[in-house]
């Protein structure tokens, strides 16, 4: 691909179109841990971008910076063709950002189904007042508006049978399939993904990759994708952000930074699960 | 029947009526903590405050007034008019939101993130702060708030239980009330927490703040919805302890009432506020009837909530509802 400014088309066929995220020389210090060093990237509408680095890189930080719970220390943030001034973590949701933790954060006491449902809260209009008049002002109405699209999340990730089990009861994996239809319930433009597939086993994450592929198929969602596995991040992404001690040390197609020796030499040596 | 079942009975009745005034209380505490892990130690004051400000709306006091003469040489005490129960109880509901923002925008915001025990520790300080707000904003003598609620033996309940006892119970209609306004009220807050979208944004909030940021809650809003809450909860308990007992310093001490109830009911749980609430009216109300009074020389009712609470500490540390404490590996 060489001119790239109105998009590519990729291997597989799949259109990827504009800039819609630019991170413009970010630097994110913490005390004296420089956690991420000017680096500079973009991400395209409609293309699976991995952020891929041994443990410590900065990877993490990158997402929380483009999620916006960490403000980068230096840089600017370019959303759709605009600066992004200094934004708390709810304003970036409302933007359409969405995104997943490593550590997995649901709310645990609540049910499945209710943890999807606040994924919807962006798009919930009715205030106060009208919820007060639920049935005469519309309210109860689009209760079920959300109520329905939730439903087809769930069966889209294939977690019917435990919808009405409270978060907290689940097993690891399934957690991090709830996390993920949070975060489809909101139908974001823009999806976060740190480390999906972690801890799970070899089916897991076969599910987790055809769910992740299937998402940018049908919705068309642009994912950033933060994954350890090569195999997955070669097979699902459209291009490589290559971190390494908060640097930026490779960009490119799978195929580009599989060959590129800096990236040959950062992961020499360095074992990872 | 024997007299002392009778006298029971009545008791108990009334420790329930009690009860649902200390579970008023708790309720305030509870909110808060669930929401924001805040150990709210100015609940009580906010009682306090807002009962104040209520009878000073109420009654054209001017804000202060003896500030204002100080520095002034004047002598103003009131504007020359009353305002109607409703919408003096409405324009304090305003204040009460407006002090949350304050509360907001003064001290939480610059507390994110903070240990618990430092969000306790301002919350001392807010209470004194509060304090003394009061008095020098209503002055500090003893008042009396009168929203028009009914007052004085129930004469259906007193005639009835003599007909069918010989033996008329003495229940006060204040207490009926303020029984029924806090069934409503927590009627209320169950519907808002299940099925509004800032009910359910408060709830994912008092379950984890990063899934909260992650869709799209802001914090700070949400606290000043809960400290509104607060306010307004503290302020139905003000008006019914303020109705009975005037409006004085003393009503801040109602929160130490609550504490026992907590420890009861458990800090996160709204119906362990009410279900502790009523234990302890009841509990401790009977205790003094039926063992305190005959044997201990009386005046039990002083400590019994504290040693009941101690009791359930030993035996069961989170409380009749609160969530298990596991320690997370
Ligand atoms: N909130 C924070 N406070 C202080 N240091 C931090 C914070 N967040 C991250 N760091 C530091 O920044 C560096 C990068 O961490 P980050 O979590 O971004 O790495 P990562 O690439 O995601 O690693 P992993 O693969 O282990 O998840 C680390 O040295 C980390 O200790
Ligand atoms: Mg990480």
């Amino acid at each position: 691909m060489n001119d790239m400014s109105d998009g590519y088309v990729t291997a597989d066929g799949r259109q990827i179109g504009g800039v819609i995220m630019e991170m413009k020389n970010i630097t994110l210090r913490f005390g004296g841990v420089v956690a991420i060093k000017d680096i500079s990237f973009d991400i395209r509408e409609g293309e699976i971008r991995a952020i891929i680095g041994p443990n410590g890189a900065g990877k993490s930080s990158m997402l929380n910076v483009i999620s916006g719970f960490y403000i980068p220390t230096e840089g600017e943030v370019w959303f759709h063709g605009y600066k992004r001034g200094p934004m708390r973590p709810y304003q970036v949701a409302r933007l359409g950002i969405a995104r997943t933790f490593q550590n997995i954060a649901l709310f645990d006491g609540m049910s499945v189904l209710d943890n999807i449902m606040t994924g919807r809260l962006t798009h919930m209009k009715s205030g106060l007042l009208a919820q007060a008049g639920w049935w005469w002002t519309g309210a109860a109405k689009e209760e079920d508006e959300h109520r329905e699209k939730v439903e087809k999340i769930i069966d889209f990730l294939e977690i019917q049978n435990i919808r009405k089990t409270p978060v907290g009861r689940l097993p690891y994996g399934l957690k991090k399939r709830v996390e993920l239809a949070r975060a489809l319930a909101a139908e974001p433009k823009l999806l976060l993904l740190d480390e999906p597939m972690a801890g799970m086993n070899v089916e897991e994450k076969e599910d987790m990759s055809r769910f992740i592929l299937d998402v940018n198929d049908e919705f068309g969602t642009t994912i950033v994708l933060i994954e350890h596995d090569m195999g997955v991040v070669m097979d699902l992404s459209d291009r490589v952000v290559v971190m390494d001690y908060g640097k930026k040390i490779g960009d490119g197609t799978p195929d580009e930074v599989r060959n590129n020796q800096d990236v040959i030499d950062a992961y020499l040596g360095v074992a990872h699960d | 029947m024997p007299d002392i079942v009778l006298y029971a009975a009545e008791v108990t009745l009334n420790g329930l009526m009690a009860g649902v005034l200390y579970a008023l209380v708790a309720l305030g505490f509870v909110l808060i903590f669930k929401a924001s892990g805040i150990f709210n130690y100015a609940q009580g004051v906010l009682a306090l405050f807002a009962a104040l400000t209520l009878v000073g709306i109420q009654k054209g006091q001017v804000p202060f007034a003896h500030l204002i003469n100080a520095m002034t040489g004047k002598h103003y005490t009131n504007f020359p008019w009353e305002v109607p129960a409703l919408v003096a109880i409405l324009l304090t509901v305003g204040v009460m939101v407006v002090l949350a923002i304050i509360i907001e925008k003064v001290v939480l915001k610059h507390l994110v993130n903070q240990a618990p025990i430092i969000l306790f520790m301002a919350t001392i300080g807010m209470a004194y702060f509060l304090e003394g707000f009061g008095d020098v904003m209503w002055g500090s003598d003893i008042k009396t708030l009168d929203v028009g609620l009914p007052q004085g033996i129930n004469e259906t309940i007193d005639s009835v239980t003599y007909n069918m006892f010989g033996y008329g119970f003495f229940i006060d209609n204040l207490d009926i009330v303020a029984a029924i306004v806090a069934v409503l009220l927590v009627a209320a807050l169950t519907v808002f927490s299940q099925y509004s979208k800032q009910g359910r944004a408060l709830r994912a909030v008092a379950d984890d703040h990063q899934a909260a940021l992650s869709v799209g809650i802001s914090l700070r809003f949400i606290w000043i919805l809960v400290w509104s809450i607060a306010g307004f909860v503290a302020l139905v308990a003000g008006i019914m302890w303020g109705s009975k007992s005037g409006v004085q310093f003393s009503l801040s001490l109602i929160a130490l009432k609550a504490l026992p109830v907590l420890m009861l009911g458990g800090f996160t749980s709204i119906p362990g506020a009410i279900v502790g609430g009523l234990i302890i009216g009841v509990g401790e109300k009977l205790f003094e009837l039926l063992i305190g009074a005959p044997f201990l020389g009386g005046a039990t009712e002083n400590w019994f909530a504290y040693v009941l609470a101690l009791v359930f500490l030993v035996f069961r540390p989170q409380g009749l509802f609160g969530e298990k404490i596991i320690e997370r590996v």
